[in-house]
């Protein structure tokens, strides 16, 4: 099937989490939003996997599908070896402590008339857990912030940043196995955001947490992902370890996104953007691959076949009948500083 | 650089300060800004959340709310001061000589007027062509800003255009009458980064094809580098570091500067590298200034900090400014380093050295 193919996907008792021909479609007037098309990906415990892309390219629908938020038009989601779209909405309710989701808007997705505690504490006395008060002090205190100066206050007490702190405690809460973050730092000013991105990173140490990291910031997600996945009007385009990804992109998409990067030095060279145009729209997406009305390198096969995941360099997959062969040097001349 | 014949500036802003009354107080957004921008050049003003850096662009162009008061500081576009001119007059300067592009182009658009007539509005207002002669400006000015399609889109409503589309509608319309100062405020925040990429592109050919100056308003660091000529780094209604674009980045002398910067993720680090953060919180606007507002925040603070206020003064060289104590650089940085290190921590308290 579509641009996609599984010969990525990993036979390891560690993955927690392996999503198989996922598709999200949702009706509108006008036809039918293809938001995810056929995606494959799986995560091994402790691992974070960074999941980027372009807005309406099917990032968030993935996460949100990954919790049945709402359940996916079709494909599998095992999570835990159970597989997540034939579970009951009781049994998914028992699982979902275990997966758990931070969002971009810190203050909205707090309730603004509840206290701290309440907040934080919410999930555990949904499920009556025991000694909640003294995990709520546990998880605040974790997160950065004075359990006994913050419990009692309101969100509207606190900044961007600090809401978002607020939020991670929550989900700490709850001692979950797998946390998707979307967009977690995107509303956050850079001295704040660099904050939470370390904070998630030592919390994923301490509670040893398994990540589904999304977002559209290429730096951002490379500083706390182990692995990337590159998303394009709901295919996966790439997918591979971090470093290698970014030091050698596949495909020209990936290509694309690093070259667009603003890098803060004025020395740096600004390489002309080979692609041109904007995504074409979700309704009536292009036959064969998806990019090719704004790829450089695309040709008549390009509009015939749809390419497949094919390993590229050591644990390294692109779907392109054309990958990028270009051996990318750094961009940015390394300035002693 | 060369002088050039005339040596008025182009826009000089001098002690601008604008406050707004909210209810727990007087808030202090622009406190005391001066700067310079000359003909045909581009400056960045950089700054996070709150540093003021969106009031002083509407000081500039005097759209601010009824609860604003700008009563401090002068304009002067052109040697003419703008300050306390009446809305009759300034009109004429408007779209004409001085036009701004705002972050959200669904907003900034007006959503039941045709794409055309929207671009040709400041056009007919300022006595421009008017008719078929307007819609063939209109159709240039789309074809110059990249639209493709473009007669077929002057008929179009903006809600019928994507985000990066309708921004290049905006830089048409704001472009219509060839100004000679372009406001750019936070222009590509709201894009996916290619479209980023297109627009930032698209706003560097018309500069130099116009020969306009531009105000890039930018939280981005990134944004600013490879675009602007200088840039000026606002902290707290103030600009704290004002420089040559290649000076600011290679010789930097403000210890928030240094910060700003240290906390940008890089591509090219590896990943799980520990980003520098800087400790604390932005400044509260309202409380009553003392001393430094980054002092909190600073590795560098020294109790002087505390009480006195720093203002801008001459750094590395003559466009360079930084209005700091113990700036990065001299012998007063480095001992002011050396010693909230030895101590542990700095005059106001926080940790030194662990920035987090």
């Amino acid at each position: 099937m579509a641009g996609s193919g599984t010969a990525h996907l990993r036979d390891s008792d560690d993955v927690v989490l392996r999503v198989e021909d996922l598709v999200v479609e949702y009706k509108v007037a006008g036809g039918t939003v293809q938001a995810v098309s056929g995606i494959s990906f799986d995560v091994q415990r402790g691992e974070t996997l960074g999941l980027v892309g372009e807005s309406g390219c099917g990032k968030s629908t993935t996460g949100r599908a990954v919790m049945m938020l709402p359940r996916p038009t079709g494909g599998s989601v095992r999570f835990e070896g159970r597989e997540m779209t034939r579970l009951s909405d009781a049994e998914l309710r028992r699982t979902r402590p275990r997966l758990q989701m931070i969002f971009q808007d810190p203050v909205s997705s707090l309730n603004p008339r509840r206290t701290i505690d309440k907040i934080v504490g919410e999930g555990l006395s949904i499920w009556k857990r025991a000694g909640a008060r003294e995990r709520v002090a546990e998880v605040i205190e974790a997160v950065g912030l004075d359990p006994d100066v913050v419990a009692s206050r309101h969100p509207h007490e606190f900044s961007g940043g600090q809401c978002q702190r607020i939020s991670i405690a929550r989900v700490l809460a709850l001692e979950p196995e797998i946390v998707i973050c979307d967009e977690p730092v995107s509303a956050l000013d850079v001295s704040v955001q660099a904050q939470i991105l370390n904070l998630l990173e030592d919390m994923k140490t301490r509670y040893r947490l398994t990540l589904l990291f999304i977002a559209h910031d290429l730096a951002v997600v490379k500083n706390i992902s182990d692995r990337i996945a590159v998303m394009y009007l709901g295919k996966l385009c790439e997918i591979g370890p971090s470093d290698e990804v970014y030091a050698h992109p596949r495909h020209h998409y990936t290509e694309a996104l690093l070259e667009a990067v603003p890098i803060p030095d004025p020395n740096a060279s600004i390489v002309p953007m080979a692609v041109r145009g904007e995504p074409p729209s979700p309704l009536s997406p292009p036959s064969g691959c998806r990019f090719r009305t704004r790829c450089p390198a695309a040709r008549d096969r390009c509009v015939e076949e749809e390419p497949q995941l094919q390993e590229v360099g050591p644990g390294h997959f692109a779907a392109c009948h054309f990958p990028a062969r270009v051996e990318h040097g750094p961009r940015v001349p390394s300035v002693e500083t | 650089m060369s002088t050039t014949a005339d040596d008025v500036p182009l826009l000089e802003v001098t002690d601008l300060a604008t406050t707004f009354h909210a209810d727990r107080g007087l808030v202090r957004a622009v406190d005391g800004v001066s700067f310079q921008v000359t003909r045909g050049r581009a400056l960045a003003i950089v700054g996070e959340s709150g540093s003021g850096k969106s009031v002083l662009a509407r000081s500039l162009m005097n759209l601010l709310p009824a609860s604003a008061d700008a009563s401090r500081g002068s304009v002067r576009f052109k040697g003419e001061e703008l300050r306390g001119k009446p809305a009759g007059q300034l009109r004429g300067l408007w779209g004409n000589e001085i036009s701004m592009v705002f972050q959200d182009p669904m907003t900034s658009l007006n959503p039941v007027v045709r794409v055309g007539r929207q671009i040709t509005e400041a056009l007919r207002f300022h006595g421009g062509p008017r008719g078929r002669a307007a819609r063939e400006r209109a159709l240039q000015l789309l074809l110059d800003v990249g639209i493709p399609d473009a007669r077929s889109r002057l008929n179009v409503y903006p809600h019928q255009l994507s985000g990066g589309m309708r921004q290049r509608v905006a830089i048409a319309s704001a472009l219509a009458c060839s100004p000679s100062l372009l406001i750019a405020d936070e222009p590509t925040t709201a894009l996916d980064v290619t479209i980023q990429r297109q627009i930032l592109d698209l706003l560097q050919r018309l500069q130099r094809l116009h020969g306009m100056a531009v105000i890039l308003i930018t939280h981005d660091l990134g944004v600013a580098a490879g675009r602007t000529d200088e840039v000026a780094v606002m902290y707290a209604g103030r600009i704290v570091e004002k420089a040559p674009t290649g000076t600011l980045f290679e010789r930097m002398c403000h210890p928030y500067t240094e910060a700003l910067l240290a906390s940008i993720p890089r591509l090219e680090t590896p990943m799980h590298t520990r980003l520098a953060t800087i400790g604390g919180r932005p400044p509260d606007l309202i409380a009553p200034r003392s001393g430094c507002a980054f002092a909190p925040r600073c590795r560098y603070a020294q109790p002087r900090c505390l009480t006195e206020d720093p203002s801008l003064v001459p750094a590395t060289g003559p466009e360079h400014e930084v209005a700091c104590f113990f700036p990065l650089r001299t012998p007063e940085g480095r001992t002011a380093l050396a010693t909230d290190a030895a101590a542990g921590r700095t005059a106001t308290g926080a940790s030194a050295g662990v920035t987090s």
